[in-house]
């Protein structure tokens, strides 16, 4: 158990280093985005005068490497700084979009994750046969479609045509959770049709690839039923790779959902991030791409645990 | 227990009618068991013998109504208690399977679920088929896990597969499909991947549980001297088909095929030992670790002359292959030093010069693995020829040839790739591959031990007359020293990464023995059918 701890110590040490080098790339990247916030503020028609006042005021007359330590001085002590377009500090603006955003991912990934081990397992079982081509097909067709896409067809049919659910996803925080819920069930669902694929076939070929072992023969040899030797004998040995990608489209379902917040008009932490990018509010941008990164150093970090844990030699040895 | 009734009236528990098994990826239609017959009465062993290709395994898994994937069953019958099991559909052959006859496998550590403790996978059956409770399952696992010898049977089950040695897990999987005490078990090669003193307590403990249980036992094998000490019959299997059946003592002493008699007479090839030359490679004080602390290698010292063959025999966790892999470079030792001829080479490969390089072959155990699947086995064997040689165009087309007509191959071999070669014909590439580089000393790795006897036999000859023909010198590395007999010049006994004893064949072979040199020697089952009993009533104190 202390080697596990280790372990753990180790990659969150590494993953802090690596949000260090990401956060350089993105201080660099997002300073060499075109525009200027102080035309941006002002508009096209400022003095000369009037816009390096401004630049003056924000600070954006420094040199590139003070101006980045002075962000990542405020970043260690917790203050990603001020917006530049309405002067509020950035936590503030983006705490309640970033739990929305993690509400709407939660809620994906409760139906999509059991839905495609679930599907995973069927297709496993019954693999080359009818069940496993239908689910394989469609859920390929599913990933194959944009997202906006499935988007506006499930608006079509739910919204327009069948009237159950609303199109827009205009949350606040004053409304009861389960108006909430039924709000977010449209942007989710069309999250699932993006991810389920994925781990869905994962799981099939983690488990088909283990039902060569001699094991599987052996269990099977001990005259139990198909569903018993999928479930009590393959799967505790194929968490570690379907894990790893389950984790992923996590990740992906909390950073990747941009497309969609911005069709359902969801007050996500994407969408604040493309609004931003528009108004060329730094800042913002900048600590919204910090949290996306740590997002997926996070849940790597997650994935490597959970497959030492679901491995029996390193979590029971000698 | 059931008395021993007069056999020739029991019905049979097991009865295979011309069973016939066919591949269904390519070859397409291939008969892998054809027409095979054969009957087992309560209490009954008899072994299943052949090489490997033979159905034996095949036939074992068909007697519980299974076939691999790629295998189709396509005739015959497999009547248990008067029950076609081929008849039934797979729901109605679960009850069988498990419950009424199990199956033991080669390889326990692979047949175990790494996820589960020992005693649920014991307990599993019997509460699946509800043979027994929980609880009373349990509680039989640790009085079964005590008749078979287990350390602390209260508390053994309650480890995973990996963390118990691969003898005990072997008896373990034993007692697992004994749970439900079926009239019939299937043992599929179940002491081949142990070493030879713990095959002794496992082929004795085997022996004691079907005999106490009165159990019938299908017993496969490839080793004619282990089926000789369990089977009260013996079939003989060769390319699907029967060679011949008989009582197990008759079988060994009359056997009626030649194919029986090359089986018999597999181990009787033996090397006259040579007379010292020059060292070619000198391994001095040689100390090893994978991790710090633990060694796995404390001052071995050997020398191999020009000419001669070295053998490195042990048991695993010797040592013997760690150091191949100090000797090649790959582990760097702690201390000692390694040199050829006369001169020290580089701890580590990657200091070691092409030239030093080419004077150190390595043959491999596993030809399947040592040679790329995507090479011709013209590029395979061509490489060194081209990296030491600088080989080109014809002169490396003449090279080639000779190498494959050396190895007894055939120059058509050289335009074929890997997957189309039987495992004695891609060890001969190996071979091949090896003198290509012209090296000084050639590392033989366990390179019989996964090829079939008659094959292995075939090799050995071939790596003699190389050594007679060149002047080649071999470090052989072992367990087997049926191996060790053939080939040998000088012999070094590794326990535990040191050396027990060391020196000429003749002296390390012969009375008076060390200790443990004459365990090892004792525990090499011989084919008459009472040695086991000879061995165990000897008492060997080791426990």
């Amino acid at each position: 158990m202390n080697k596990l701890l280790l372990t753990v110590a180790k990659r969150l040490g590494l993953g802090l280093f690596t949000l260090l080098v990401i956060s350089l790339i993105i201080f660099l990247a997002v300073d060499m985005l075109p525009g200027d916030i102080a035309t941006e503020i002002l508009g096209q028609m400022a003095t000369p005068d009037a816009v390096a006042a401004i630049r003056a005021e924000l600070g954006l007359n420094l040199p590139i490497h003070e101006r980045y330590l002075d962000w990542l001085g405020g970043l260690v002590q917790g203050d990603l700084g001020n917006s530049l377009a309405t002067d509020r500090p950035v936590a503030s603006l983006i705490g309640d979009r970033l739990m929305n955003t993690l509400y709407l991912a939660g809620l994906a990934a409760l139906i999509s994750v059991p839905l495609a081990l679930g599907l995973g397992v069927l297709a496993a079982l019954y693999r080359n046969t009818l069940v496993d081509r239908v689910v394989s097909v469609s859920s390929l067709a599913a990933i194959s479609m944009p997202e906006f896409f499935i988007a506006y067809v499930l608006i079509l049919f739910i919204s327009v045509q069948l009237g159950w659910l609303p199109s827009l996803s205009k949350v606040d925080a004053d409304q009861p959770w389960l108006d909430r819920i039924q709000l977010m069930i449209l942007p989710a669902i069309t999250l699932t049709f993006v991810t389920c694929a994925h781990m869905m076939r994962m799981t099939r070929a983690t488990i088909i690839n283990l039902l060569s072992s001699p094991y599987i023969e052996m269990a099977r040899l001990k005259g139990l039923g198909p569903w018993r030797v999928i479930v009590r004998h393959t799967l505790p040995n194929a968490w570690a790779p379907i894990v790893n990608v389950v984790v992923m489209n996590i990740a992906y379902l909390i950073t990747g959902v941009v497309v969609v917040e911005v069709v359902f008009v969801y007050p996500g932490l994407g969408q604040l991030m493309v609004d931003s990018v528009a108004k060329r509010d730094l800042p913002v941008v900048q600590a919204a791409s910090l949290i996306f990164a740590a997002t997926y150093i996070l849940f790597n970090l997650i994935a490597d645990v959970v497959s030492i844990v679901s491995n029996p030699k390193l979590l029971h040895p000698k | 227990m059931m008395q021993r009734i007069n056999d020739a009236q029991v019905h049979p528990i097991l009865e295979i009618r011309d069973l016939v098994i066919e591949s269904q990826g390519r070859p397409k239609g291939k008969r892998l068991v054809d027409n095979i017959s054969l009957s087992l009465r309560p209490g009954e062993v008899l072994g299943l013998i052949g090489e490997s290709g033979a159905g034996k395994s095949t036939i074992g898994l068909a007697a519980m109504g299974y076939a691999r994937d790629g295998m189709k069953i396509t005739g015959g019958q497999v009547l248990f208690d008067g029950v076609d099991l081929l008849s039934l559909p797979d729901r109605q052959r679960r009850p069988y399977r498990g419950a009424r006859v199990a199956y033991v496998a080669q390889s326990a550590a692979a047949a175990f679920n790494p996820a589960h403790k020992l005693i649920d996978q014991y307990v599993e059956a019997a509460v699946v088929h509800g043979v027994l409770s929980d609880a009373q399952a349990r509680e039989e696992a640790v009085a079964l896990y005590e008749e078979l010898g287990l350390p602390n049977p209260e508390t053994f089950g309650n480890r995973y597969p990996h963390q118990v040695s691969g003898g005990q897990l072997q008896r373990a999987m034993v007692a697992t499909a004994m749970a439900c005490r079926p009239e019939v078990l299937i043992f599929d090669e179940p002491t081949t991947a142990l070493d030879v003193t713990t095959q002794i307590e496992v082929l004795a403990a085997i022996r004691k549980t079907i005999r106490d249980h009165h159990t019938a036992a299908l017993y496969i094998t490839h080793d004619l001297a282990v089926v000789a000490q369990v089977a009260d019959r013996i079939m003989v299997l060769r390319q699907g088909e029967m060679v011949e059946e008989g009582d197990t003592r008759r079988l060994l002493e009359q056997p009626e095929q030649t194919y029986t008699r090359d089986l018999l007479s597999v181990r009787n090839l033996h090397k006259k030992e040579s007379a010292p030359d020059d060292t070619v490679l000198s391994i001095r004080g040689v100390c090893a670790e994978y991790h710090r602390g633990t060694q796995v290698l404390k001052d071995v010292s050997v020398d191999v002359e020009k000419g001669r063959t070295v053998a490195v025999v042990g048991e695993s966790g010797s040592g013997k292959s760690t150091l191949a892999r100090v000797v090649t470079g790959l582990l760097p030792p702690t201390e000692g030093s390694i040199s050829l001829h006369g001169e020290t080479l580089s701890p580590r490969l990657r200091e070691r010069d092409r030239k030093t390089l080419q004077r150190l072959q390595m043959i491999y155990q596993l030809p399947d693995t040592a040679l790329n699947p995507r090479q011709k086995i013209r590029d395979i064997i061509g490489r060194p020829l081209q990296f030491y040689h600088g080989m080109q165009g014809a002169a490396l087309e003449k090279r080639l040839r000779q190498l494959v007509d050396m190895t007894e191959l055939g120059t058509d071999f050289l335009d074929r790739w890997p997957a189309q070669l039987s495992g004695g014909q891609k060890q001969r590439v190996g071979i091949a591959r090896a003198l290509a580089a012209e090296p000084d000393l050639i590392i033989c790795d366990e390179v019989t031990s996964a090829l079939d006897q008659l094959v292995g036999e075939q090799i050995l000859n071939l790596l003699l007359s190389l050594q007679r023909d060149l002047g080649m010198s071999y470090l052989f590395i072992t367990h087997d020293l049926g191996t060790v007999d053939a080939i040998a010049d000088h012999v070094v006994v590794m326990r535990k990464g040191q050396v027990v004893e060391q020196g000429a064949k003749s002296t390390v072979f012969a009375p008076p023995y060390e200790s443990y040199t004459r365990l090892l020697l004792d525990s090499v089952p011989e084919m008459d059918p009472a040695w086991l009993d000879h061995v165990l009533a000897d008492a060997t104190p080791q426990g």
